[in-house]
């Protein structure tokens, strides 16, 4: 029964959970509940990449009605993947949250912290795993509403300012995601993504559909933080408390990616982004990210606003990923999806421990702290290797699918890009490894106790050896980004 | 032309109003640095997306979509079912956005953002930053 | 505002009407217009009427604040609860077709019992948000919220 059901279980468990956690006494116990739940969910989408690797498409009708008139919930291989990134990080960082809520949120916040830590999930889950459009929306929104509570709870009183520019932004942009859906839906009648996808290739409302397209896009780029919708990022990084940006990091920016993903390939096929030039745009934008992105991390005296800023250079790499519009950029795109929530938790997670350390994350104060700290500096020194991109860890997957890509199609200023963004994610990463292990220690601080604390180590070196393990054996990733590529079926080469 | 305006621009006037009412609430909150009426803003801007739903939905000559005798045209009541769930979307948001303007003025004693940032600052540059 | 003896008696005579009609709203949903949603924020309000009138105190005195949580939180399960008890009985996810003997009375006891759900966490949480607003101690520094100069 499970098995069959588990695509919609996925998403009630932490919808049954979020309020009993909410209602409960003590961090501790929902904890427990948070845990077990990120824990069944894990299971649950591994065996549902599994199945949908092995060449099964899941098809699950909520309520039994079937589409387009009831919602049904389409798992191929794109979500499939999306969901298992999503639960990963999930888990880890519930595994991490044991010691860093109670550190970071008051005793009597702390179940509301899980709840809203277990609607985000689940709203995040909920938009990879829908097949309808308007779903996705109600879906954004838990998630995002979940959000803004989560960053507020930050310790800096700048996090509630961060947290409402953030949910001004937020919110603009789901509405213009639900106009565009409001247009979609005028223009084809339908709110069932494949059902849309045919009708939209038959309507002949051009003027309609081009608009419907413009305001989703704009509306899902600004909760993915492209190019110059990307303000509220890194202050909501910033001042967030540190397990949640460790969360935002690896899943919230990732999932609207995936959407827009969703909709150029599946939605509005590539053709007819190819038609309106949409690809161009999104690969210029893509590359004024990667760029700009890594110009500012590298000008950032704080870890959390590097880390932040170089989040937003490699949601460059996905956008061009994304344009691309080839079967291996989308592939490369979703290994770098991957791979990039490997690397940017491990970061974070890293950096909460020197901030529990020693009380600061300004580079400054934490030079030769590196020396100290040896577990959490390695996780830092493998985690930063990858975001360069160095044979033999996934950051290099992903940037060589990127360059195939680019290269498939002679795009060679893409090419450019790729090694000029690699070249600056160099300069900051070294930033970090050179303050923290080569210059003298400046202020004393007690050296690390805090580091061997097994619920903040554990997960953070569980991430920084799979960036190794998976980075040495491609066969992962690759293999489970090509069924997703595959399962898509109508990738026909430019 | 005068067919021309009047099947383009009159007989779509709902999504002229939508506009308008989208455009007023997005100069709102772009322009006003009161946070409350920012919040307000947002309401405008997401009443104007309900209304374009919802006349979006409205068949000539049909009544409410309930089942009863003797009417056979209705309007379509799925635009006006996604609404009720955007409303209480836009309820929560609203809610929450209150919230933080609360604390916000409980923290800082203003809810003017020129003078948040100005606060900022001023704390950034006197103390050491801690992020 | 309890002083008032006009809005006293006016409000002691609305109030019933306006729950009746809440709760007629709620299980009429399934027939016209209404439902959970309508019918929670109207059993709201005429709760916050009362709040208005008596003041918090004796409004957290009829309903205390942990019983709000409490059905707020019974709300919610209560809607995924008869969603699962489907999976439960051989259906799909809130496929109330199951829940009873024959599809159509399944599916009116699967939407009444989904939209008391929602009724309950509406009403409650309307109640929750209006209490933690009017809760709030009022300091000295709230004045700020005052100095609008635009």
């Amino acid at each position: 029964m499970v098995g069959q059901h588990s695509v919609i279980l996925m998403v009630v468990l932490p919808l049954l959970a979020a309020p009993v956690t909410a209602l409960l006494p003590g961090g501790r116990s929902s904890w427990a509940i948070v845990m077990t739940v990120m824990a069944l969910c894990l299971i649950m989408s591994l065996g549902i990449l599994g199945d949908v690797i092995s060449g099964s498409l899941i098809h699950y009708e909520l309520g039994g009605w079937a589409p387009p008139w009831g919602i049904a919930y389409e798992i191929d291989g794109l979500n499939a993947l999306m969901a298992v990134i999503i639960s990963i990080v999930g888990t880890l960082v519930a595994i991490y949250a044991w010691y860093s809520v109670p550190a970071d949120i008051p005793e009597n916040k702390q179940p509301l912290f899980y709840a809203a830590y277990l609607l985000c999930f689940l709203g995040l889950l909920g938009m990879s795993m829908t097949g309808d459009i308007f779903n996705v929306f109600v879906f954004l929104e838990i998630s995002s509403l979940a959000t803004y509570a989560l960053v507020g709870m930050g310790r800096n009183r700048q996090a509630l300012t961060a947290s409402f520019q953030y949910l001004i932004l937020g919110t603009i942009g789901a509405t213009f995601f639900l106009i565009g859906i409001g247009l979609a839906y005028a223009a084809t009648g339908s709110l069932n993504m494949a059902d849309l996808a045919i009708r939209l290739s038959e309507s002949t409302h051009v003027q309609t559909i081009h608009t419907a397209f413009g305001f989703i896009f704009i509306g899902m780029a600004l909760k993915a933080a492209v190019f110059p919708l990307h303000q509220w990022l890194p202050r909501a990084y910033t001042y967030a408390p540190i397990t949640v940006s460790a969360f935002l990091a690896g899943t919230s920016t990732k999932v609207a990616a995936y959407v827009i993903a969703r909709m150029v390939f599946t939605v509005f096929t590539p053709e007819y982004s190819r038609q309106t030039l949409f690809n161009e745009l999104l690969m210029v934008l893509g590359a004024i990210a990667v760029i700009h992105g890594a110009v500012r991390s590298i000008g950032q005296t704080s870890i959390k606003p590097l880390l932040a800023w170089s989040s937003l250079s490699q949601i460059g790499y996905f956008m061009i990923g994304i344009g691309l519009l080839s079967a291996t950029g989308l592939m490369a795109t979703m290994i770098h999806i991957f791979n990039h929530a490997l690397i940017k938790t491990t970061l974070f997670m890293a950096a909460g421990i020197l901030l529990y350390q020693t009380g600061s994350l300004r580079i400054a104060s934490l030079s030769g702290m590196g020396r100290h700290m040896p577990l959490t500096f390695a996780a830092i020194i493998i985690a930063g290797l990858s975001l360069i991109g160095v044979p033999g860890t996934v950051g290099f997957i992903s940037k060589w699918y990127l360059v195939l890509a680019a290269v498939e199609q002679q795009a060679w200023w893409i090419v450019a890009v790729l090694v000029l963004g690699s070249a600056m994610a160099i300069i900051y990463v070294w930033k970090l490894i050179e303050t923290l292990y080569f210059q003298p220690t400046t202020e004393p601080h007690d050296t690390g106790h805090i580091e061997r604390t097994p619920a903040l180590i554990i997960p953070t070196w569980t991430l920084a050896i799979a960036c190794i393990y998976l980075g040495l054996d491609t066969g992962i990733s690759v293999g489970a980004a090509e069924a997703a590529v595959n399962s898509l079926g109508l990738l026909s080469r430019p | 032309m005068i067919d021309y305006i009047s099947s383009h621009w009159v007989s779509h006037y709902n999504y002229w109003a939508t506009i308008v009412i989208m455009m007023i609430g997005l100069y709102t909150i772009i322009s006003h640095t009161n946070l409350i009426k920012k919040i307000a803003g947002l309401n405008i801007l997401q009443a104007g997306v309900f209304l374009m739903y919802i006349s979006m939905g409205v068949v000539t000559d049909g009544t409410a979509p309930i089942a009863a005798e003797g009417f056979t045209i209705y309007s379509n009541p799925l635009p006006q079912v996604l609404m009720l769930t955007a409303i209480v979307v836009g309820v929560a948001t609203t809610a929450l956005a209150f919230a933080f303007v609360v604390r916000i003025s409980e923290t800082y004693h203003t809810v003017e953002e020129d003078e948040l940032l100005f606060q900022d600052k001023l704390q950034s540059s006197e103390e050491t930053e801690e992020w | 505002m309890k002083d008032n003896i006009i809005l006293r008696i006016v409000a002691k005579m609305l109030i019933p009407l306006i729950i009746l009609f809440a709760l007629y709203v709620q299980f009429h949903g399934d027939y016209s217009p209404g439902g959970g949603f309508q019918a929670g924020i109207i059993f709201s309000s005429a709760l916050i009427l009362y709040r208005l009138i008596f003041g918090l105190e004796a409004g957290d005195k009829a309903i205390p604040r942990p019983v709000l949580k409490l059905i707020a939180s019974l709300g919610v399960l209560l809607y995924t609860g008869t969603g699962v008890a489907a999976l439960f009985m051989g259906g799909e996810f809130l496929n109330y077709s199951v829940l009873a003997d024959t599809p159509v009375h399944g599916q009116h006891m699967g939407i009444i019992l989904v939209e008391l759900g929602v009724g309950f966490t509406v009403a409650a949480t309307m109640l929750l948000i209006f209490d933690s607003f009017a809760g709030r101690p009022l300091t000295t520094q709230d004045a700020g919220i005052e100095k609008q100069h635009d």
